[in-house]
């Protein structure tokens, strides 16, 4: 018996570390583990390697200084910071958030966390590409709104905002923008200064660095109320020991990123369409979720009807292949995913979407086989479901 | 997340199909739900001589569905009637918490399909009389 294929196509929700980001980090774990406030060589060591580490990363989203960088333990907490951060500190200028309807959870859930702290949240609509409306957006902004907070490319469906023009809107008014950049800082270019953006949050694993990791990036002159308060590390807005070997990691993948990005990400652009294709022209009743061309180039969501989508990432898996569903049956809620709803899907189709995401490992010949398996699986499942209509049985 | 007697019915579902010239046929659930779930039933002398289904739907509703045709072939009508969720469940040696549920339906399929048979056989006695 041969063994068996393993094929991971899941990089949004988690990536391996690149080996030289590993490296990276060790000396800190076991040689310079001084702690960055302490005042003597061990400490002030490892305080060199965390400015060093913000300029890194300052860098890759061409921020004006490296004191913009505040480092967090996950995108999960820069999010958090900025929304609640900002909301809080400038409460004097307004009570109304705005946010879109493809946000990722931990921006969604500290949005409706303000409405139990006298905000007024606004979820603004998509198109059905999961584009934001921008004709809502000027609309519902009043100037009473102190923060708008957008997705630059939701993970899920890969779709690209147009930051630009929102950063226009927003700025035509006295609020203040904030980015997630998770899913997209090191897939595309992105620029705070030139695309106007006042907060911006990335996360390390996203760019293949360690887990635990994220930052919030703060344009010069504006302030936070801080959500976890000690010993008034990272300027007082984020206290607790910073993790120095993390920090390190990440600096070391931003770097990385910087360099290689532009083409790994044409390569993967050309592996994308090429699955696209593969994934749905074969197959009858078969679509893709999120824009065509504005996406980002690891996306590829697709859905098929009459089946649901944990059946197929379960057969997928049986075959060696790693993949994630938008349908209820794969959440822990029993709700299929809201970024799907909010582009007008249906929850039957919802159900039977089907998310793969590549990374660096990924293959043009890890692309063909799972193209190759897809029909067969699809059929199986199609005979199963009593929603298939008959032709396609035959 | 799911035992390997889920998977082994998921793999291999056992009695999928219809059967066209069904005595009684029970459909539960709700695409809307991402659960749906039809049971086909031939009844000879009293007792279920063939069950097949359809089921659209997760893992454990595949692996359900499939588990209650094993649970109820050949058993009495008033047999099959006691067959529970719960029973089900425990043939597959278990579902996650979040499943029992949404897609442990395959029990109230298979009741609804006796129900359907005892239905047509009393407009069939009605019909003679």
């Amino acid at each position: 018996m041969t063994e068996k294929r393993r094929i991971y196509f899941d990089h949004a929700a988690g990536r391996p570390v690149d080996p030289r980001v590993v490296e990276a980090m060790l000396p800190f774990m076991q040689e310079a583990y001084g702690n960055p406030s302490s005042l003597h060589t061990y400490g002030q060591e490892a305080k060199k390697t965390l400015e060093e580490s913000r300029t890194k990363i300052a860098e890759l989203i061409n921020a004006e200084k490296k004191e913009t960088i505040l480092f967090t333990s996950s995108a999960t907490e820069s999010n958090n910071l900025a929304i609640k951060g900002i909301a809080n500190r400038y409460k004097d200028r307004g009570n109304r958030i705005l946010t879109s309807s493809v946000e990722h959870m931990s921006v969604v859930n500290p949005c409706k966390y303000m409405t139990t702290k006298g905000f007024e949240v606004v979820f603004l609509p998509v198109d059905q590409y999961g584009v934001l409306n921008l004709e809502a957006l000027e609309k519902e902004l009043t100037d009473k709104t102190v923060l708008v907070t957008i997705v630059y490319a939701n993970g899920e469906i890969g779709t690209i905002e147009p930051i630009n023009e929102i950063s226009k809107i927003v700025h035509g008014k006295n609020a203040f923008l904030h980015v997630d950049a998770t899913a997209a800082c090191g897939q595309v270019t992105i620029d705070v200064k030139a695309e106007g953006i006042d907060l911006l949050t990335i996360s390390s694993n996203d760019m293949y660095g360690p887990r635990g990791v994220g930052a919030l990036y703060i344009k010069e002159g504006i302030r936070l109320e801080p959500q976890l308060h000690g010993g008034g590390q990272e300027r007082g807005w984020r206290s607790g020991t910073e993790n120095v070997a993390g920090i390190a990691g990440f600096a070391k993948a931003a770097e990385i990123t910087k360099k290689e990005m532009k083409p790994e990400s044409e390569r993967l652009v050309k592996l994308r369409d090429r699955f696209i294709e593969g994934l749905t022209k074969p197959i009858p009743y078969a679509f893709l979720d999120g824009h065509p061309t504005r996406r980002l180039p690891d996306n590829v969501s697709v859905r098929y009807s009459f089946i649901e989508g944990e059946s197929m990432l379960l057969s997928l898996d049986l075959e060696g292949v790693s993949v994630s569903s938008g349908s209820a049956c794969a959440a822990k809620t029993l709700e299929p995913s809201h970024v799907l709803l909010a582009m007008g899907l249906m929850h039957e189709e919802a159900h039977g979407s089907l998310m793969f995401t590549l990374g660096r490992q990924n293959t043009a010949e890890d692309v063909d086989y799972v193209v190759g398996l897809m029909p067969g699986i699809v059929k199986r499942l199609r005979a199963m479901s009593p929603l298939t209509p008959k032709e396609l049985n035959a | 997340m799911y035992t390997q007697k889920v998977m082994e019915h998921f793999k291999n579902p056992h009695n999928m199909g219809e059967i066209p010239d069904a005595d009684g046929v029970g459909t539960v659930g709700n695409p809307v739900c991402g659960d749906l779930m039809t049971i086909y039933i031939k009844v000879k002398d009293n007792r279920l001589a063939d069950i097949k289904f359809k089921t659209y739907g997760c893992g454990s509703a595949i692996a359900t569905s499939s588990m209650i045709t094993d649970l109820a072939m050949g058993k009495t009508l008033e047999e099959a009637l006691k067959i529970t969720r719960g029973n089900v469940a425990d043939a597959l040696e278990g579902l996650p918490p979040v499943k029992m549920h949404c897609s442990n339906l395959a029990a109230d399929a298979l009741h609804a399909a006796i129900e359907d048979y005892y239905r047509k056989q009393k407009v069939k006695q009605e019909a003679k009389q």
